[in-house]
């Protein structure tokens, strides 16, 4: 079985979701689209359970934040049909005061840890998750530090002050 | 004529047939020539340290022959790599299972001061919990410095009254890391 094109994958999306799903491009062939957090389970459910796509394996579940943005924060998916030796990604923007998004966990057991690595980085809250806790850090820790509010330096980090330096 | 070289005696009163020495002078040298290691190695200067310990630069002639993996029989923890916060309490319980006295030697500029890792998930320096006797530079530092760190570690020992882990200072010194 060869490769689908991204052509017959965006008919084929375009017939089930028409409207609800955006297309934001084809970077190096890898054709990325764009959903809301009413449709993206979904739309996952439709990529991994049609017969012809059989999108089964999901590669990544992780985060983006830009903060000059109003939906600030993204959620992407990445699919891999193992069948057709292709991929696809999807992508979710939220905004920063509700980043509420159901779980994956209900298509794949694998997104249990990528969700929480998502919540543990971003703060990306997925609803329905069974487990929701940092995997990563320190469980006291604060801050969601991949977000663009936090400095990626530790405060308190001494031998880098000005003074050392004459400054 | 062999060329073994041995450990001078301390300063004390000799005379036919008997040596007077002062008892802390006596248990600094032999505690400082056969310290017990626990290696704690996280990452490169972990490396280092294997080279250290193997036959060519030979940890073992300054009496480290025996590396304790059990810190309830170590001397002395040599933290060598980046030691990231989540591993911070793990160190920390290491130390306290340590028996007194004990020295703590911080290899490398990660275990030194977070080294290039200045960032939000590693310790900027073990030093943030719990007390460093020796620091050794480098990045990962070599043999020779490890050795260089060793061997101030054993004149501490040597040096170190019987008291001193009785001394208020010392008790305010654990007690500003939160230990009792």
């Amino acid at each position: 079985m060869g490769k689908i094109t991204n052509e017959e994958l965006l008919s084929k999306i375009g017939a089930q979701f028409s409207n609800k799903v955006t297309t934001i491009g084809e970077p190096f062939g890898l054709l990325t689209l764009e959903t809301t957090r009413e449709h993206i389970i979904d739309v996952l459910a439709y990529l991994k359970t049609d017969p012809t796509l059989q999108f089964i394996y999901l590669t990544d579940i992780t985060a983006i934040h830009y903060p000059e943005q109003e939906k600030a924060i993204g959620v992407i998916y990445h699919l891999h049909s193992l069948v057709h030796n292709t991929r696809i990604r999807l992508k979710v923007f939220l905004t920063d005061g509700d980043v509420h998004i159901p779980t994956a966990t209900v298509l794949w057991n694998g997104a249990n840890w990528m969700e929480r690595e998502t919540y543990d980085f971003f703060g990306v809250i997925f609803d329905g998750h069974p487990d929701l806790r940092r995997i990563l850090n320190v469980d006291d820790m604060t801050a969601h530090p991949m977000r663009k509010e936090f400095p990626l330096e530790d405060p308190n980090r001494v031998d880098k002050k000005d003074y050392f330096f004459g400054r | 004529m062999s060329d073994i070289q041995l450990v001078d005696a301390p300063a004390g009163v000799e005379g036919a047939g008997f040596f007077a020495t002062s008892l802390d002078k006596a248990i600094g040298i032999a505690r400082s020539n056969s310290l017990w290691p626990l290696p704690f190695a996280t990452s490169c200067c972990g490396i280092e340290f294997m080279a250290t310990m193997a036959s060519h630069y030979d940890l073992s002639r300054f009496g480290a022959e025996r590396l304790s993996f059990s810190p309830r029989q170590a001397d002395l923890l040599m933290v060598m790599g980046t030691i990231a916060k989540k591993m911070g309490p793990v160190l920390r319980q290491v130390y306290l299972q340590m028996a007194e006295p004990r020295w703590v030697i911080a290899v490398g500029a990660c275990a030194s001061s977070g080294g290039i890792f200045d960032t939000y998930s590693v310790l900027q320096g073990i030093d943030e919990i719990i007390p460093v006797d020796v620091y050794v530079p480098g990045c990962p530092p070599r043999p020779e410095a490890i050795i260089d760190g060793f061997m101030n570690i054993q004149k501490l020992v040597k040096t170190e009254t019987l008291r001193r882990r009785n001394e208020p200072q010392y008790q305010k010194l654990l007690a500003s890391y939160g230990i009792q």
